[in-house]
C-alpha cells in the first residue's frame, strides 16, 4: 500500500506543479500583454475601422476577426446581443486578422461593400454562408458573391473597388496592428483595451459587464 | 533473502519508479510547452510523444501491480523513443540535412524553439529522458538476474 501512496503522490505532485506553473506563466503573460496593448493603444482603433453603436459610448469592444473563422462566426450573435442589450453604452470596432487562406479576399469584398453602404448586411451574409465558401484547405471565396446578390450589392462595382489601393492599405494596416498587439488567434477582443481570447461565450459578456459597471456606475 | 519471482524486487521497483517519474515529468513538461506556452509540436515531437505517453501508463500499471514483466514491454517503447530523439538531435545539430527531414508541412522540426542555458533544447531533453529510461530498464532487468 505504501507503493500506491508513492504512485498517487507523484501524479498529484506533478499535477500541482503543472497547475502552479500554468498559473504563474499565464499571469506573467497577461501582464506583458496588457503592457504591450497600453503602449500601443493607438493601434487598437483606426479611422477606417468599421464600427457600430453610439460613437460616445464609454465601452469600446475592438474585435480582430477573420471572416473564415468559425469561432468568429459563432461569436457574432453574442456580440450583436451585447450591443443590443447595452445600447448607447457599448461600441463595436471591427479589425481584420485574415489568418486563413484566401480570407483576405473576403476582407476586400467586405470593404468594397462598405463603400456601397452595405457593410453589416454583407458581413452577416458572409458569416451565414461561411460553411459554403470557407472549407479549410479548400476555400472557395468566389462563391461568396452569390450570397451578396440578394442584398442589392452592385457586384461589378464591388469587384472593381476591392482591388483599389485604399482597401489594400487598410488590410496592410490591420495586419500590422494585429502583429503589434500580438493577436495570434481569432477572434481576439479588446474591451476598453483589455485583451481577451476566446474561452467561453459567457466570458466576453462578463468582461463587457465589468467594463460597463466601471464606466457607468 | 529470497523474493517471489512473480513480483518486482524492492530495488527493481525503485528503479522502475524512477523511470516512471521521468516519463511523468516529460509528459507534463511536453504538455506544458504545447498547451500552456503554445509551442506547436512538430511531427518528430509527436512521434516521440507516442512512446513517452505510453510509457507513463505501461510503467505505471507495472509498478502498481509490481509486475517485473513490465521491463519487457517498456524496453521497446524506450528504445523507439531513444532512436527518434537521437534523430531529432542530429537534425537540430545539422548532421542531417534539412531537405530530408520528414516534415514538409506544418511546424519545422529543425527550428530551435527553446534553448536553456544555450545548449539544452527540447529534443535533447527527450534524448536524456529516453536514455535514462532505457538505462534504468536495463538495470532493472539485471537486478532480476542477480
Amino acid at each position: 500500500m505504501k507503493k500506491n501512496i508513492y504512485l498517487v503522490g507523484a501524479v498529484f505532485a506533478v499535477l500541482m506543479v503543472f497547475a502552479l506553473g500554468m498559473f504563474i506563466y499565464q499571469d506573467k503573460q497577461g501582464k506583458e500583454r496588457t503592457d504591450t496593448v497600453n503602449k500601443n493603444a493607438a493601434s487598437l482603433v483606426k479611422f477606417h475601422s468599421p464600427s457600430t453603436g453610439a460613437s460616445d459610448a464609454k465601452v469600446t469592444i475592438v474585435e480582430f476577426f477573420d471572416p473564415a473563422c468559425e469561432a468568429c462566426r459563432a461569436f457574432y450573435p453574442v456580440v450583436k446581443s451585447i450591443l443590443a442589450e447595452n445600447q448607447g453604452k457599448v461600441r463595436l470596432v471591427l479589425r481584420y486578422a485574415p489568418f486563413h487562406q484566401d480570407s483576405d479576399v473576403v476582407v476586400k469584398i467586405l470593404e468594397a461593400a462598405k463603400a456601397q453602404g452595405l457593410y453589416w448586411q454583407t458581413l452577416e451574409a458572409v458569416f451565414k454562408a461561411q460553411p459554403v465558401w470557407a472549407e479549410h484547405g479548400n476555400p472557395q471565396v468566389q462563391r461568396v458573391w452569390e450570397f451578396l446578390r440578394p442584398l442589392g450589392l452592385d457586384i461589378e462595382k464591388a469587384k472593381r473597388d476591392m482591388e483599389g489601393a485604399g482597401i489594400a492599405s487598410i488590410l496592410k494596416q490591420d495586419m500590422e496592428d494585429a502583429t503589434t498587439l500580438q493577436v495570434r488567434k481569432t477572434p481576439t477582443f479588446f474591451v476598453n483595451g483589455k485583451p481577451w481570447e476566446v474561452i467561453s461565450l459567457d466570458g466576453l459578456k462578463a468582461l463587457v459587464q465589468e467594463a460597463i459597471k466601471a464606466k457607468y456606475p | 533473502m529470497m523474493y517471489d519471482t512473480r513480483m518486482t524486487t524492492p530495488r527493481q521497483w525503485e528503479l522502475l519508479f524512477f523511470c516512471w517519474l521521468l516519463t511523468l515529468l516529460a509528459t507534463a513538461g511536453s504538455l506544458f510547452l504545447s498547451e500552456v506556452m503554445d509551442y506547436a509540436p512538430c511531427v518528430l515531437c509527436w512521434y516521440q510523444r507516442i512512446p513517452m505517453y505510453a510509457l507513463v501508463i505501461v510503467l505505471g500499471v507495472g509498478l502498481q501491480t509490481q509486475d517485473p514483466g513490465v521491463v519487457k514491454y517498456a524496453t521497446p517503447l524506450a528504445l523507439i523513443g531513444l532512436a527518434l530523439a537521437t534523430y531529432h538531435c542530429l537534425l537540430y545539430l545539422g548532421f542531417i540535412p534539412k531537405s530530408i527531414q520528414p516534415c514538409g508541412k506544418g511546424v519545422s522540426c529543425a527550428d530551435v524553439k527553446l534553448q536553456l542555458w544555450g545548449v539544452v533544447t527540447i529534443p535533447l531533453m527527450s534524448l536524456l529522458v529516453f536514455g535514462a529510461i532505457s538505462a534504468g530498464l536495463l538495470f532493472a532487468k539485471r537486478k532480476r538476474d542477480l
